[in-house]
């Protein structure tokens, strides 16, 4: 793969801090034009990621290359090719929506319109509004305008939705969505699953500071994880059966049962449940290791 | 794409600079708490002060107001540069605007062009009316001696230098936000107290003009003094002198002295940011 179809490669990222290591060791490619979702929980070593490729902090190992660049030697030029739109901001409250977005674009050699920019987001009946009198979710469009006012190749999102609506939350995604129809690749943290599932193009778990898995939202977690289960009530109690077939598992309990099956559900994992478990399966890990060295 | 990125080159340093600095006057004015406590403040306290001792009879037939004003404008620079940028700089560090800004690709020199512009821009406009307000309606004599207008342009860029790159330095002490101002304003007011901006120098105990004579603050305003005050009220004065000279040297060591620390301890990200 040549270096002009590659935005992100990361080989054997390493982050120590003082007190732990924050990312063990992470492998990464994006592709340009995609969406790529990191998932993981809180103290998963995402943020840190992220913020080395962004060049906010050092590796202490490892390759990295944004854009071609190690973002540890980024100059200017390299930070004119990106945009970060970072979690909650409550900065510049005394400066409107238009006044904050005209400035941004005049760090940029080759920055996109501020009206059309401010239109995308849907500020427009906002423009002169005072950053402090907008909402939640206005707020947060509004890092998105000055995250994509330099026109960048490559947009960071972290976590942008958090404390979002529904309806805001719908909104922003068609947002998104514009902007990877455009053709900006776009790196996205979030917590929230069916975000991911419905903007990504594939998604990365990272857990314990290494990547445990990266697939699209259909395939994640293998084909194991997408097997059916049938439950059902009798007698005894509630069961459950994991089954490539299904329908002929109902078949069989119909007989059974000569006509209704109590309770009978047949439920196929969400991406959500299949994350759980690809989680919980290394917390467990990282807890017997812990264990073990312990004991050791 | 990328390639017509890179022929279009980056905007200079000098212009987004300029165009911070329009940005930092905007919010200045529009944020009440700086407007009262930083710029307002030195000129109210010039009346009230004025007003309080307008019976008192100061050496050299100098009137109240003609002795305050001098402390009231070197107090004034003070706060337009020290206090100003130490409380906002600790603000927008908090509120990860700094973190936001290295983000993008806006030189460091522009946020600290747009500081400095910032600290100009405010404290020549609130000289002007500090001085329009004393010369018009405190009936202060307004000198017109080149030579002191010289002397008051060095000590005006020497006090809003060092003060501005003390202020840059001391705005990593605030652990918040929020705790800014309660961090700052009281080191400001200790210094106002001890430098002779709300008394007469010379009535101070002599272990505070001591201690006074460590900081900037009290030289600016001795020298501040030396513009506004009949030459004759120098021997008045704790050394019989406007003592220029010794000003000088110590406003220089301490913008020195500023500049290196600002450049060690300034940072873009919050302390708790690893």
């Amino acid at each position: 793969m040549t270096d002009t179809d590659i935005a992100v490669r990361v080989r054997g990222l390493v982050k120590r801090y003082p007190d732990k290591v924050a990312v063990a060791g992470v492998d990464l490619d994006i592709h340009r034009g995609e969406v790529f979702a990191l998932l993981g929980p809180n103290g998963a070593g995402k943020t840190t990621s992220v913020e080395v490729l962004e060049g906010y902090r050092h590796a202490d190992e490892g390759e990295i290359s944004v854009l071609g660049v190690d973002p540890a030697r980024a100059d200017r030029n390299w930070r004119a090719r990106i945009g970060i739109v970072a979690q909650s901001s409550r900065d510049e409250a005394e400066l409107s929506v238009a006044e904050l977005v005209n400035h941004y674009a005049g760090y940029y050699p080759n920055p996109r319109d501020p009206d059309e920019v401010i239109a995308s987001v849907g500020l427009d009946d906002k423009r002169k509004t005072r950053t402090r009198k907008l909402s939640g979710g206005q707020r947060r469009r509004l890092d998105v305008a000055l995250g994509v006012i330099g026109n960048p190749e490559l947009l960071f999102l972290d976590e942008p939705t958090t404390g979002f609506d529904p309806e805001a939350r719908r909104q922003f995604w068609t947002l998104i969505e514009n902007l990877r129809t455009e053709g900006t690749t776009i790196l996205l943290t979030t917590h929230y699953l069916d975000e991911a599932e419905h903007l990504a193009d594939r998604v990365g778990v990272i857990a314990a500071g290494r990547m445990i898995e990266v697939a699209t939202p259909e395939t994640l977690g293998g084909r194991g994880a997408r097997t059916a289960r049938v439950s059902w009530l009798d007698a005894d109690g509630a069961h459950e059966v994991r089954t490539d077939s299904p329908t002929a598992e109902v078949a069989a309990l119909m007989t059974r049962f000569d006509g209704e099956v109590p309770e009978l559900e047949v439920r196929r994992p969400s991406l959500e449940d299949i994350y759980l478990e690809l989680i919980g399966k290394t917390n467990a890990a990282a807890d017997l290791a812990t264990a073990e060295a312990g004991v050791a | 794409m990328s390639t017509l990125t890179a022929l279009k080159s980056l905007p200079s340093p000098l212009k987004v600079g300029v165009s911070r600095t329009k940005l930092e006057v905007k919010q200045f004015f529009r944020e009440r708490e700086q407007l009262i406590f930083t710029f307002f403040f030195p000129i109210i306290f010039l009346g009230i002060f004025s007003a309080v001792f307008s019976g008192t009879d100061f050496s050299g037939g100098v009137n109240a107001a003609t002795y305050f004003t001098p402390g009231m404008i070197a107090s004034g620079i003070f706060l337009t540069s020290f206090q100003s940028l130490a409380i906002t700089i600790a603000m927008e560090r908090d509120e990860d605007l700094l973190k936001r800004l290295r983000g993008t690709p806006m030189s460091p020199q522009s946020y600290f062009i747009g500081k400095i512009g910032l600290v100009l821009c405010t404290s020549i406009a609130q000289f002007a009316l500090l001085l329009a307000i004393a010369g018009l309606l405190l009936g202060v004599d307004i000198p017109s001696e080149p030579s002191k207008w010289l002397n008051f342009l060095w000590i005006f860029v020497l006090g809003t230098a060092s003060g501005s790159v003390l202020g840059i330095a001391f705005s990593v002490v605030p652990k918040s936000g929020k705790a800014a101002s309660a961090v700052v304003t009281p080191v400001v007011l200790l210094l106002q107290f001890m430098s002779g901006v709300y008394f007469v120098y010379s009535d101070l105990p002599s272990w505070m003009r001591g201690v006074a004579s460590v900081f900037p603050l009290k030289w600016l305003a001795q020298g501040m003094r030396s513009v506004f005050l009949p030459d004759g009220f120098q021997v008045h004065e704790p050394g019989g002198s406007w003592q220029l000279g010794t000003g000088a040297v110590v406003l220089a060591v301490w913008l020195i002295a500023g500049l290196v620390i600002a450049q060690r301890v300034f940072r873009w990200t919050r302390r708790d940011a690893g």
